[in-house]
């Protein structure tokens, strides 16, 4: 028994059937991520003063980061125009291209920007004990320019004892009232080597930049996680559709595979475009 | 009409035997990790069948504790807790704990483990393909895969009554900040517990119903044998069309809802969580900034289409019995269509009639109260024209058509008692009763799960070649139709006397369900009867368990289209052989081709081609036009 319009075109509408299905698979993976942006906004609008952060992020990472996926995204098309050309040979190259640049973009995210967040330090202070470090939050400048108070103080762990914390301080909290630092930074500042004194009986909570820091870092870690986990999905699927087992399909038949990777090029065009929409909302905003 | 006019649906006995030709498949790739959609859906049939019967006796359970409060249940009171574990009913007496898992694990497992694997994976399964005349869905692999998915995720699910704390207990909903502090802390492993499962096991679910909701869909744009418009599907067939659709849009939304429930268990991340609270006496160490409220609007975004899940299916069935049985086309087949694409539609944005209590804003429930009042237009055009369908057809009243009778009123009983829920004054008051318990099982008990009676009394000879047992089946269903209605009738009156759905001790410690009398019983009082008609209602499906395993080897034979149906499932051999058809069907005409005047059967198979004579008689011959 065969199954119609695997490969042809069913006459009347038009499409055979795996593109169908991965339209309809990709509708519902808008909703799914559609409604982790929903939370996100709901969560963000809600959120007190203070407590929502900006530019933790390391923006010329994020940027290349996105480059690199637009790029893949080109270069997926190119293999897919490669075999309808029946091309094996320029399709394996561009193939290659895709699957390392899926495998680079996972590399800077898991072994290089989440680390670094999972090393960095954040304490909020007590609503009581917020003017004690004025000096490191510089409040009183940001309530006369009717900005947002600062309630954490990040940085380096250096150490801690029973009672204290002592941070290596992040610019923003060495230098408080340079109006530099009211807005977020192209380039990442580096930890400063100023080192402040935290009593723990002052801190409302500390911990590292982990998804408990914060509902912002939550969503980050989820939203970046499951991100990461289409981009490992389609990455699988290349490297399947790359190697010799497909070489084998493409001589039985060229179109199956040149719909296979049309089909799994949707897929991973849709991957990017999650990602257009992470990296403002995340990185940028 | 004798049975020897209706064989003629194009087939030789022998093709049988040369359609087989091809080499046979090992038992295990038969029917265990089978591709073929009929055995799928089988699977996917029995699976659902199983889990209801389950999800009912753990209700059974529950109406002990709601009707005897506190006092042991005697014989199997004694061994429960050698099944469940010792803490949940010492000496036979159900714990609050116990009690709520029964009821969060009844909602569940009714819901996504039973109406939705019998009523959308094995009907849509077995039967849309063959309705459609297609020799397969479009994606078989796709489709085992979305079985065994449903699988796990069942397994997870059973398994989460015997880890330490036992099984999830914040209601189906698990709302949180409840859920997200349940089976949490001493004695409790942090993964394998309760609520954790719960989610786990969910996200199982849900890429099931994903990767079925593909395939259907893809299933009915491609497959459609030729001459099969869309205006001449089988109204089954368009309301699994628009259920896939409703999955495959609604399910995601929650599926994010549970990731990050999940995140806040496991990673203790606050999505849902707001600052400052206080569990068992300490305050919990989260960065809160989460909403409670967030969750809510993502699980009703998915929980109010689902309810048109459980329902349209039915609705489908029903409309193919009914047309079946009363000899005539199904009345007003367009406003059908094209109301169930307008609840399609619409269920997706009425959400919020379950959250009238958070206190929105005016404009907000303003405008949610319209949706669902306009929601209910469609859903009354359905019901009205399956009446009309009846007016005026000779009714066989088969045991399917029994079934597909009863379901009407009971569906519009459902259905009118909601109305008053889509109002805001009044669901205030009405909101967590057990009024809100009886509106929505009349529509999902003797609604729903009548309908899938039915289905299964109806398709139960194509999938095995034989027949059940009409006696048997009428045994099944009058007592099945009157306990329903002793159980969840008197409900809307304990609901409106002030009875809360959750109350462990069925409402004995409260004054409002010991004051008030409705028919001489206080609202406690009538709990007893409730349970009583509960319980004989499990005796009645006994008829229904042996004659479904007994016809399947004594049953009596059948042809091929017992029911004189039209459809295009009856022109294959029952049961269809691996690829459905001998030949590939073409359809020729609509799918409700009954009494056609001037033919000298009843029905008018899809498959017969118009002939010249019809043509030119387009309108009905001058004889049977009313002066
Ligand atoms: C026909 C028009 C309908 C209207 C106007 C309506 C309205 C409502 C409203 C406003 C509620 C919320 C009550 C509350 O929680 O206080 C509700 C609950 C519910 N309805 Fe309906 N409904 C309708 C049809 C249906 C159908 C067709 C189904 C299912 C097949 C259904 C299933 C449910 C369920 C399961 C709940 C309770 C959920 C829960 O709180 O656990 N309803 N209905
Ligand atoms: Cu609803």
């Amino acid at each position: 028994m065969e199954i119609p319009y695997t490969i042809s075109t069913r006459p009347d509408t038009g499409l055979w059937n795996a593109k169908i299905g991965i339209w309809l698979f990709l509708a519902s993976e808008v909703m799914l991520f559609g409604a982790l942006f929903s939370a996100y906004i709901f969560l963000r609008i809600d959120a007190a003063p203070g407590t929502w952060p900006h530019g933790l992020l390391n923006v010329p990472v994020g940027t290349g980061n996105t480059a690199i996926l637009i790029v893949s995204s080109v270069t997926v098309v190119l293999a897919w125009a490669a075999l309808k050309m029946r091309r094996y040979r320029v399709y394996w190259w561009y193939m290659l291209a895709t699957i390392s640049c899926g495998v680079i973009f996972l590399t800077v995210k898991l072994a290089y920007e989440w680390p670094q967040k999972f090393e960095h330090f954040g304490a909020y202070i007590k609503p009581d004990a917020l003017g004690k470090y004025e000096k490191y939050l510089g409040n009183e400048r940001r309530a006369e320019k009717g900005m947002e108070p600062r309630i954490e103080i990040t940085g380096h762990l250096h150490s801690q004892n029973a009672k204290e914390y002592e941070v290596a301080l992040d610019p923003v909290n060495a230098d408080p009232d340079n109006p530099v630092m009211d807005r977020p930074h192209f380039l990442p500042l580096p930890v400063t080597d100023k080192i402040a004194t935290i009593e723990k009986e002052d801190v409302e909570r500390a911990t590292m930049f982990l998804p408990t820091h914060s509902a912002y870092f939550a969503s980050y870690f989820t939203i970046t996680g499951l991100h990461g986990l289409h981009v490992l999905g389609g990455v699988l699927v290349f490297i399947y559709m790359w190697l010799p087992v497909s070489k084998r399909l493409y001589q039985r038949n060229p179109e199956h595979l040149a719909n296979r990777v049309e089909v799994s090029g949707l897929f991973w065009h849709f991957v990017d475009l999650i990602w257009i929409f992470v990296f403002p909302l995340f990185y940028l905003l | 009409m004798d049975a020897s006019t209706s064989v003629e649906t194009h087939q030789d006995p022998h093709a049988h035997a040369a359609e087989h030709e091809h080499h046979e498949l090992g038992f295990w790739r038969k029917y265990i990790f089978s591709t073929d959609h009929k055995v799928i859906g089988i699977q996917y049939g029995i699976t659902g069948l199983l889990f209801l019967l389950l999800g009912f006796s753990l209700m059974m359970l529950m109406r002990w504790q709601l009707a005897y409060p506190g006092q042991a249940l005697p014989v199997i009171g004694k061994w429960l807790p050698h099944i469940f574990g010792a803490g949940t009913m010492p000496d036979g007496k159900m714990t609050p704990d116990f009690y709520n898992s029964l009821g969060a694990m009844h909602g569940t497992i009714m819901i996504f483990l039973g109406v939705v694997p019998l009523a959308f994976a094995a009907f849509g399964n077995f039967v849309v393909p063959l309705q459609i005349g297609a020799p397969d869905m479009t994606f078989p692999k796709v489709n085992m895969a979305s079985y065994w998915a449903l699988f796990v995720g069942g397994s997870i699910m059973l398994t989460s009554f015997f880890v330490p704390g036992g099984a999830a207990k914040s209601g189906w909903t698990s709302y949180v900040p409840l859920a997200a502090f349940s089976d949490a802390g001493p004695g409790h492993n942090p993964v394998f517990n309760g609520q954790t499962l719960w989610l786990i096991g969910f996200i199982f679910l849900i890429t099931s119903s994903l990767l079925g909701a593909v395939n259907f869909i893809t299933t009915i744009i491609q497959l459609r044998a030729k001459g099969l418009t869309w205006m001449r599907l089988p109204f089954f067939v368009w309301s699994q069309f628009v259920t896939a659709f409703l999955l495959l849009l609604a399910f995601p939304p929650l599926e994010a809802a549970i990731i990050m429930q999940l995140m806040d268990r496991v990673a203790h991340t606050s999505f849902f969580l707001p600052a400052g609270l206080v569990v068992n006496g300490a305050p919990v160490s989260i960065s809160g900034g989460g909403s409670p409220l967030l969750w809510q609007h993502l699980f009703w975004f998915l929980g109010h289409p689902e309810v048109y899940v459980l329902i349209l299916p039915a609705f489908g069935i029903v409309a193919e019995i009914l047309a079946n049985n009363s000899r005539k086309p199904l009345w007003g087949y367009k406003s059908l269509v094209f109301s169930v694409l307008v609840i399609g539609f619409l269920s997706f944005i009425v959400w919020a009639h379950h959250m009238w209590m958070t206190g929105m804003g005016t404009a907000v429930s303003a405008f949610f109260q319209t949706t669902t009042l306009l929601i209910s237009i469609p859903s009354v055009i359905i019901l009205s024209a399956f009446f009309i369908s009846l007016w005026g057809g000779s009714i066989r009243f088969t045991v399917p058509m029994l079934f597909a009778t009863a379901f009407l009123p009971m569906f519009g009983i459902g259905g009118l008692t909601g109305i008053p829920l889509a109002f805001n004054s009044a669901d205030l008051y009405l909101h967590d009763t057990y009024y809100v318990i009886a509106h929505f099982h009349y529509i999902v008990a003797p609604g729903t799960i009548f309908g899938l009676f039915a289905g299964v009394y109806y398709w139960f000879p194509k999938a095995t070649g034989r027949k059940m047992n009409d006696f048997w089946g009428k045994v099944h269903f009058w007592p099945t139709l009157i306990c329903m209605n002793v159980i969840f009738l008197p409900m809307f009156l304990q609901g409106m006397a002030g009875m809360h759905r959750r109350w462990y001790d069925g409402g004995q410690g409260w004054n409002v369900s010991n004051e008030h009398t409705i028919w001489g019983l206080t609202g406690f009082q009538w709990n007893a009867p409730i349970s009583w008609a509960a319980w004989i209602m499990g005796l009645a499906q006994i008829p229904f368990i042996i004659n479904f395993f007994w016809s399947i080897k004594h049953g009596e034979k059948v042809n091929d289209n017992p029911w004189e149906a039209t459809t295009l499932e009856w022109t294959a051999p029952s049961p269809p052989p691996h690829g459905n058809f001998v030949h590939t069907p073409v359809a020729y005409r609509g799918p409700y081709e009954y009494s056609l005047p001037g033919r000298e059967r009843d029905y008018t198979m899809q498959n017969e081609p118009v002939e010249p004579a019809e043509r030119t008689r387009r309108k009905p011959p001058a004889e049977l036009v009313p002066a």
